[in-house]
């Protein structure tokens, strides 16, 4: 299925920050490819029925923390190498999500090992998907 | 006024009788943004807005659009504003396309085109009377009177208030085509805050007379939160004194506190109710709402409440 932004108003995030988690998400899973045209800030915008501001704050959310590469005229692509954070800072970003499994997957009565086979076979998935 | 303001008020102030309906209010609309004034019914976003527009005076203060003096606006100037009433009142016995061939005579910058789609899109035809027009299409057609002189500046009194929800949408796709021309500007009131989260990214808010807020969609984020303190054993009869608190809100042990521009004191004070806090998600419904309601008022509420818990 094509990649599609979805934006719910009212949520804790706000707008900008959905697009953000989307967009890096997909580019992470391979949904979107690396070299893959994002639509221009307008098209989003009018798509999403958002103030072209807020997807404007995204995309240089994105470029800055290079997930997406804006070219100037062209508009805005997926970036090849997404490897831009230290290993601490990496560290730090998944760690509400480690938190967040640990506490869920122990609460529901599996064993550590358990929750690591599913961490794994699910990235074999993903893994799977993006070649 | 500055090059990068379009509305700029100073100490804008107006009494009815003896009573106050806007106190001092200061602020300024920059150039290009979507700014949604948000407030309570009566807290005096339409006196502002008829003030802004001319149509009433200011007691004292006042108010410039396009850096003219609100109360003596030139026609030239007033051609650059694009006006929607609150409730959008429209001469009942005429026609759409009378409607449009009158207004069309006021403007040198009239876009038929525009017109044509939004009447369209609102499903309206060039010989309905106003008066046997839906509420919706009534909006519509007061919104393509308004913009389709392509006014720098549209101003907007609640144009939400009791559309459907596909009229609605209309509305919100209207307003973003607006920000198609660069530099066009929009100051609307609204109640709706998933429809202000969309479009706006500047706002204020009205309570009571007077302003609040005034700074960007963002900034109103970062600067209110909310923090959810577990009580443990027995809970103070009063809160302790918090600087910038808008909202306490007791669940049993559970108390959530919506604070704004938080400070150390705060924190500190905060501290001292239990050392169990965490930081929670925060709407942009919960910071306005922490703006608006009236409970910060008072505490006892607490005292209630927790009678309450213990009772059951």
């Amino acid at each position: 299925m094509a990649f599609e932004i979805r934006i719910l108003p009212g949520s804790a995030a706000p707008i900008f920050r959905q697009i953000v988690d989307q967009v890096r998400l997909a580019a992470t899973t391979g949904q979107l490819r690396s070299g893959e045209q994002l639509p221009s800030v307008r098209a989003l915008a009018e798509r999403l029925l958002i103030n072209p501001n807020t997807v404007a704050r995204a995309y240089s959310e994105l470029a800055s923390d290079g997930v997406i590469e804006s070219q100037p005229g062209r508009g805005a692509f997926v970036s090849a190498s997404r490897q831009i954070y230290t290993r601490p800072e990496r560290l730090r970003r998944i760690e509400p999500l480690v938190n967040a499994l640990i506490t869920e997957g122990l609460s529901l009565g599996f064993a550590v090992e358990e929750l690591t086979d599913a961490i794994r076979a699910r990235a074999a998935q993903v893994r799977g998907k993006q070649s | 006024m500055n090059d990068q303001s379009i509305i700029q008020t100073f100490g804008l102030t107006r009494y009815f009788g003896g009573k106050c309906a806007l106190d001092q209010v200061s602020f300024m609309v920059p150039r290009g943004c979507v700014f949604a004034m948000l407030g309570r019914n009566g807290s005096g976003k339409s006196t502002l807005i008829q003030m802004l527009t001319g149509l009433i005076e200011p007691t004292r203060g006042r108010a410039e659009i396009f850096g003219v003096d609100s109360s003596k606006l030139t026609p030239a100037v007033r051609g650059r504003i694009g006006y929607v009433p609150e409730g959008h009142p429209l001469p009942g016995f005429l026609r759409v396309r009378d409607l449009h061939a009158f207004q069309k005579s006021f403007y040198s910058t009239w876009n038929d085109k525009l017109f044509r789609a939004i009447i369209d899109h609102f499903s309206l035809g060039l010989t309905q009377r106003a008066g046997q027009l839906s509420r919706g299409q009534r909006a519509g057609l007061a919104l393509a009177l308004a913009m389709a002189p392509q006014p720098e500046l549209l101003v907007m009194d609640d144009p939400s208030l009791g559309l459907d929800p596909v009229a609605r949408r209309t509305l919100l796709e209207a307003m973003i085509l607006n920000t198609r021309g660069s530099g066009n500007t929009t100051f609307f009131t609204s109640h709706e805050l998933a429809d202000v989260e969309r479009v706006a990214d500047h706002v204020a808010i009205l309570d009571r007379s007077a302003l609040r807020v005034c700074c960007s969609l963002e900034t109103l984020r970062q600067r209110v939160k909310r923090l959810v303190i577990t009580l443990n054993g027995t809970a103070p009869a009063e809160l302790p004194h918090i600087p910038g608190l808008l909202q306490a809100t007791r669940h049993g042990a559970e108390l959530s506190l919506i604070v704004a521009n938080i400070t150390d004191d705060a924190r500190r004070a905060i501290a001292g109710l239990s050392p169990n806090i965490t930081e929670a998600p925060l709407t942009l419904e919960d910071a306005a709402i922490g703006y608006l309601s009236d409970r910060r008022q008072t505490f006892s509420l607490l005292d209630a409440v927790h009678t309450d818990a213990e009772a059951t």
